[in-house]
């Protein structure tokens, strides 16, 4: 027999309920154990770093907040940076500390948000509207900072649009201790439930050397023992001015992912709290006229890991390459290394303990418009592999088998 | 009053279809459910497929690839059904309308399936939940 045995393959999307965007997961399934899973993406693909080119540097900022709706604060700082790094600008004090608070009440949304949701994969809707109430006080204060609940908009280039009023500063320092308190409570409730640990323990875990095979970052790098984080690493805002910890367990299972989150949620908190104590005075922006040629790189640690913004400037008023790589683009791809061998029921949580966000990592699309076929991954890469041999042969370079290789 | 149209207004199920929206109406969106706004008080439920459905919460401004399979989705959809656009991109496909991969806005690519769609638009960027529940409720009593 020629043909190989073909396997049961489970599908799991474009729209699936577990999936709040569109994603392709074929599981290959030998019984219920997963021998092998593949990845389509490119559903959200929307030409961002295209969009880009044709925008005025002051109105990218919005336009990069909407990759993502969750990391919408920390994408446009990652593009500041690298537009104040070509400009050659310094931010004032004040518009750094407030690019901080705005950056790490961002966090304590998102983790919040992924502790809901993975309690709503397991079926413990408990702790999905316990997260879910108390990361509403968070968007309150940011709507109260910036005026608006998601993409807030408020960083520029040379400083930041909104400034915090000193009035709002008790407010938001009660509202804090609120919020510390009740996650405190949260995460105390999550590690202490013996369902949780049965659930978690032990699942989809991601070895320290498969992580840095698949060079992970972010809560995915942190909960395999890889104590990795821009914020420390190469401090960026007001980061180097506070006193904070970089959390990280060295399991990396599922439930080590989830500790490190929830333990963040409340060093962020601290954070916070610390960056309103010290707000100094001044004021939040200075004026940049022009933007000489050059290039530039930023990077901050979003919710999900390190985002990475690269801009080129010929002189004039528009970027002429923009290049973004988000921690998605990274983090999906060591589902390799976490899901194969599990069972299909652990497969859902293992998949959203990366918390993947595939709004951000689109990047790539083959469509052949005539035939309307879409090139998935391996059929891309067997088209290349064609491509060199047919090559080879007509330079008639000896033929290489891919075992060479 | 058609009733299928009073039946549809009691009780509303809905799906949520991401046509390459940025996430944020999409949390939104499930923020509906949680304790503050809990539109499950007024019998409005997230289904898991389109054919439980009354109807098609659609976020994003409608990418190629998603067009195909928004298309699919509202003719699984149970008919009379309403097609909410919720958001600056479902409306009008907002700060992507240049993008070289879009193939929306949704009303566009609903109506290449059914010319008499009853569509309603909710925009904002995001719109706060508030909005949604008035939108949705404006768009029910006007039906």
């Amino acid at each position: 027999m020629t043909e190989a045995v073909r396997k049961p393959v489970l599908a799991v999307g474009p729209f699936h309920p577990l999936q709040e965007e569109m994603e392709f997961f074929q599981l290959t399934v030998d019984g219920e154990i997963v021998t092998d899973i593949d990845v389509r993406i490119s559903y959200n693909h929307r030409g961002i770093e295209k969009l880009s080119e044709g925008l005025q540097f002051d109105q990218v900022p919005f336009l990069v907040s909407r990759i993502c709706g969750i990391c919408s604060a920390s994408h446009p700082l990652a593009y500041v940076q690298a537009v104040e790094e070509i400009a050659g600008v310094e931010p004032p004090e004040r518009a750094l500390y407030v690019r901080t608070i705005i950056n790490e009440l961002e966090r304590i949304h998102s983790h919040l948000l992924w502790v809901g949701l993975a309690g709503h994969f397991i079926g413990y809707d408990t702790v999905f509207m316990w997260a879910w109430k108390y990361r509403e006080p968070v968007l309150d204060l940011l709507e109260e900072i910036t005026g608006n609940r998601n993409n807030y908009g408020n960083v520029k280039v040379g400083g930041c649009r909104e400034d915090i009023p000193d009035e709002l500063v008790p407010k938001m320092l009660k509202e804090l201790d609120a919020i510390e308190k009740k996650t405190e409570m949260l995460t105390k409730a999550v590690l202490d439930d013996p369902v949780i640990h049965a659930r978690l323990k032990g699942v989809g875990v991601l070895k320290k050397e498969d992580g840095i095979k698949f060079a992970v970052t972010g809560p995915t790098a942190r909960g395999s023992g890889i104590a990795i984080d821009v914020r420390r690493d190469d401090p960026y805002a007001a980061y180097s001015d506070l006193d904070w910890q970089v959390i990280s367990q060295p399991e990396g299972d599922v439930f080590a992912k989830a500790v490190v989150r929830l333990l963040e949620t409340i060093e962020a908190a601290k954070m916070t709290r610390q960056a309103l104590k010290k707000l100094p005075k001044g004021p939040v922006a200075v004026e940049v006229k022009e933007i000489p040629p050059g290039e530039g790189c930023g990077h901050a640690e979003a919710p999900r890991g390190e985002t990475f913004h690269y801009v080129r400037s010929d002189g004039g008023n528009r970027p002429v390459r923009h290049k973004v790589r988000a921690p998605s683009f990274v983090n999906v791809p060591s589902f390799k290394a976490s899901c194969i061998g599990e069972s299909i029921a652990d497969v859902t949580i293992t998949l959203a303990a990366v918390d993947p966000c595939y709004s951000c990592t689109e990047r790539m699309a083959v469509v052949d418009g005539r035939r309307n076929v879409i090139h998935d991954y391996a059929s891309l890469l067997q088209m290349s592999r064609a491509k060199t041999t047919r090559l080879r042969k007509e330079i008639g370079a000896p033929e290489m088998k891919l075992e060479d290789i | 009053m058609n009733w299928k149209l009073w039946s549809l207004k009691k009780s509303i199920w809905v799906f949520h279809v991401n046509t390459g929206a940025c996430n944020n109406c999409d949390i939104e969106i499930v923020n509906l459910l949680t304790p503050k706004f809990d539109v499950e008080r007024f019998g409005i439920k997230l289904v898991g497929s389109p054919r439980h459905a009354d109807a098609l919460l659609v976020t994003g401004g409608g990418t190629r690839q998603a067009a195909v399979r928004l298309r699919e989705v509202y003719r699984q959809t149970a008919k009379p059904c309403v097609v909410f656009c919720m958001g600056a991109c479902a409306c009008g496909m907002g700060i992507f309308e240049k993008g070289y991969h879009m193939a929306g806005p949704i009303d566009k690519i609903v109506k290449e399936v059914d010319p008499n769609a009853i569509i309603a638009y909710v925009p904002g960027c995001p719109p706060k939940p508030e909005t949604m529940i008035s939108g949705v409720v404006k768009a029910l009593s006007a039906l």
